[in-house]
């Protein structure tokens, strides 16, 4: 019955991408006749959009158990390919290949944290949970731990975790549409915002599935195809995955040359007077402001007065606008701009060097951050609660195992993809732009450069691009591939349609789990128990409604970077849920006192840590313990966590006979008979 | 001691012992290679320095092979002491 369920749905998805192949090559052909860039960008996005509201319609229900959990009948290789949706969100999709652009190998802490996880999800989690088999994780940490403490507490970290990972989406959705069909960030946000409530307020966790196995075909095409001709442009292999290796031999070689330049050297240098000289007007505030503003005023009565044209003098009043205004704005706005110059007077390093730095010290410091990053973005993924609920979904424990192991295929597609990708992209910026005139760059720098995502300054004057006067936003490294590597423009508007998925998936799977926890485990298991079925789902739909405004309105203020927001949350999860958890399952002497003061005391010092260390809260890195910065404070939280709960268990009585049974239930082979199930 | 309860526990152990070493596995994978990267980055395999090729992709491979085999293994403790399979 399994067998031919998923062959039928195998039959329809593969009709879809048919569908899907066919679109993009319609628009291809559409281009080469002349289709401008910007309605192939519209018609992706709404196409996908209409597509995904589509499957949500067709899958709306009213029955809670569909609604929660699918019905539990969703098949192993479905919910791999719903969860690898679901977990990959738009920082993987659209910052990872940046981001290992930037930080060369210590990048790859992303890389094997976010696989790596997935084992921990399948060893200790992930079978265990379908076996209890209810609707959220507050709800076995409730029945686990005996009451609505360890409910709340981990109802609060879930919370807490979902939140800020699911306004990250939404930035991300914001920033693609308005880049790809040119409309306003705010308005993009409240786009986004329909298309993810499109797929969740009808059907909820059903509806979310089968958009999410949808959107994840989309989001792995779109990812694998340009750096597939790229790979195949440059090595003759379009097996990217494969080929890298070699690209990364001759990047090596290319570094060595441009690294020893003595252009090089001198544009660095001129940075770093450049960062010494901001140094000096922070260090003599307020008198340099005024100074600063007296020359910019001259400078315009002079132009004035020489008869300058119209554009030079409106571009000097324009530099006298921008100036700060208070001393307090001036030291905010010139150390950034320091931090920037001193970024850029740095000597780079090899791509493929592990740990860099300077000294010792530094290479050590680095070491440990890329040691501790990797522990905790693994602890987090097995502990992410929008994840661990999708192993609700499948009918039975060995389909739950198996579908760990398709989520990480799925998964590994796109984390082994994106090395290359970074590879790709510096290989092509190194031996084909860095080193030619400023005056011939291709048209992309221009046409990026407008909305701010590529800079190109002269700073030494010699006409040609140097390594350290090219800077490209890190979230547009993605994006820009497909120009760099010189692909049409429909490429283009598939890498914004993958980017899309990633992101409204991520956020529908996020929104599910926050409304569930507010209205399952708040509402129905706390406040009102006697709620009918209809009403929780009145509830649920309300919830959801609440949560994604506030989220979109969060988004739409334009909060700090999405690595930065999405990694704080790893820490969180990690801290305050993974140990209550896998104690709940591995040790039966855990109780509910133990499980509460652990959570809080791993939640607590972690927030307690990213407060005292991270800028952001005002806090400082000279603060820091072992110098481990701030996104990796679950390290700490961790262990903390785990030894608490042990500790205030022994001190406090077991726990009731019932728990311990539940317990033994957990460990006892599954009784579902596979043929039985599903269908 | 029934003699089913008896069977459970083995069940159990089994399981234990398999997650154990293939968690050991997992803990090896992840850590042992970013630590020593820098030594492992002199040695080249298919034209990758080794310590960026585990961080890349071997490792990744290695996660895989550790679920699927953890999978196949249950499976089949499953299978063996499932409610009403004879011992």
């Amino acid at each position: 019955m399994m067998h031919a369920l998923v062959r039928r749905i195998g039959r329809y998805y593969a009709w879809y991408s048919l569908g899907f192949v066919a679109l993009v090559l319609a628009l291809a052909l559409a281009e080469r006749a002349g289709l401008s860039p910007r309605w192939i960008g519209q018609i992706f996005l709404f196409a996908s959009i209409a597509l995904y509201a589509s499957i949500g319609v067709l899958s709306r229900t009213s029955d809670v158990s569909e609604y929660y959990v699918a019905g539990r009948r969703v098949p192993a290789v479905f919910n791999g390919m719903a969860t690898a949706a679901d977990w990959m969100s738009a920082a993987s999709f659209i910052g990872l290949a940046g981001t290992l652009y930037y930080a060369g190998f210590e990048g790859l802490a992303f890389v094997s944290g976010w696989t790596g996880g997935y084992v921990l999800v399948a060893l200790l989690l992930a079978p265990y949970l379908r076996k209890f088999g209810q609707f959220t994780i507050p709800d076995f940490l409730g029945a686990r731990y005996e009451g609505h403490v360890a409910r709340m507490v981990g109802v609060c970290a879930s919370i807490l975790a979902s939140f800020v990972y699911v306004v990250a989406q939404i930035y991300g959705v914001g920033l693609i549409t308005s880049r790809f069909i040119g409309i306003e960030f705010e308005i993009g946000v409240f786009v986004g915002l329909a298309g993810i409530l499109v797929c969740s307020f009808l059907g909820g966790m059903r509806a979310v599935t089968w958009t999410q196995v949808a959107q994840y075909l989309i989001l792995i095409a779109a990812y694998l195809v340009p750096v597939g001709i790229l790979s195949y442009k440059t090595t003759g292999n379009p097996v990217s995955q494969w080929s890298y290796g070699q690209v990364l031999q001759n990047l090596g070689v290319k570094e060595l040359e441009l690294f020893s330049d003595p252009r090089e050297y001198e544009v660095r240098a001129q940075y770093r007077v450049r960062a010494d000289e901001y140094g000096r007007k922070i260090q003599d505030l307020p008198e340099s402001l005024l100074v600063e503003r007296q020359a910019q005023v001259q400078r315009v009565n002079e132009l004035r007065i020489q008869g300058a044209s119209a554009r030079d003098i409106s571009q000097a009043e324009r530099a006298l606008r921008d100036l700060p205004r208070s001393a307090d704005e001036a030291r905010i706005k010139w150390e950034r701009l320091r931090q920037e110059s001193l970024l850029r007077a740095e000597p780079p390093y090899p791509h493929a060097e592990a740990h860099p730095g300077p000294d010792t010290a530094s290479r050590s410091r680095a070491r440990n951050n890329f040691l501790a990053l990797v522990f905790v973005l693994m602890v987090g993924t097995a502990a992410l609660p929008h994840i661990l609920t999708r192993y609700y979904t499948t009918p039975t424990v060995a389909e739950a195992r198996a579908s760990v192991f398709w989520s990480l295929f799925f998964i590994f597609l796109l984390y082994v993809t994106a090395p290359a990708y970074a590879v790709f992209a510096k290989w092509e910026v190194y031996s084909t732009l860095i080193g030619t005139p400023i005056s011939t760059l291709p048209a992309w720098v221009a046409s990026w450069g407008k909305v701010g995502l590529v800079r190109v300054e002269d700073i030494n004057g010699d006409g040609i691009l140097q390594l350290a006067e090219l800077s490209i936003n890190s979230d547009a490294i993605l994006l820009l591939l497909p120009e760099i590597a010189g692909l049409p423009y429909v490429v283009s508007g598939l890498v914004a349609a993958g980017g899309l998925a990633a992101a409204l998936s991520t956020a529908d799977g996020l929104l599910l789990t926050i409304s569930h926890a507010l209205s399952h485990d708040i509402y129905y298991k706390m406040v009102n128990p006697q709620a009918s079925t209809q009403r929780r789902l009145v509830i649920t739909k309300s919830q959801l409604l609440v949560v994604a405004v506030v989220a979109a309105w969060m988004a739409s203020l334009r909060p700090d970077s999405i690595l930065f927001m999405v990694g704080l949350a790893f820490s969180i999860a990690a801290s305050a849920l993974f140990p209550a958890l896998v104690l709940g399952i591995f040790w039966k002497r855990a109780n509910r006192w133990g499980a509460v003061a652990g959570m809080l005391a791993g939640l607590g010092l972690t927030l307690f840590y990213i407060v005292r260390t991270h800028p952001f809260f005002g806090g400082s890195m000279a603060e820091a313990w072992f110098e481990i910065s701030p996104i990796s404070c679950g390290v700490f939280g961790v262990p903390v966590g785990f030894v608490v709960i042990v500790l205030v268990s022994w001190l406090t009585p077991p726990p009731s006979a019932e728990v311990q049974a539940l317990v033994d239930d957990l460990r006892l082979p599954d009784d579902t008979h596979p043929a039985r199930a599903g269908g | 001691m029934t003699d089913s309860q008896a069977r459970q526990d083995v069940y159990w152990w089994r399981t234990r012992c398999l997650t154990a070493g293939l968690l050991l596995i997992w803990g090896l994978i992840s850590f042992l290679p970013g630590w020593f990267a820098d030594g492992l980055n002199q040695h080249e395999v298919l034209g990758w320095p080794l310590g960026f090729y585990m961080a890349a992709q071997g490792g990744l491979i290695v996660f895989l092979l550790v679920v699927w085999v953890y999978d196949q293994g249950m499976r089949r403790l499953e299978a063996r002491y499932r409610k009403g399979n004879g011992a």
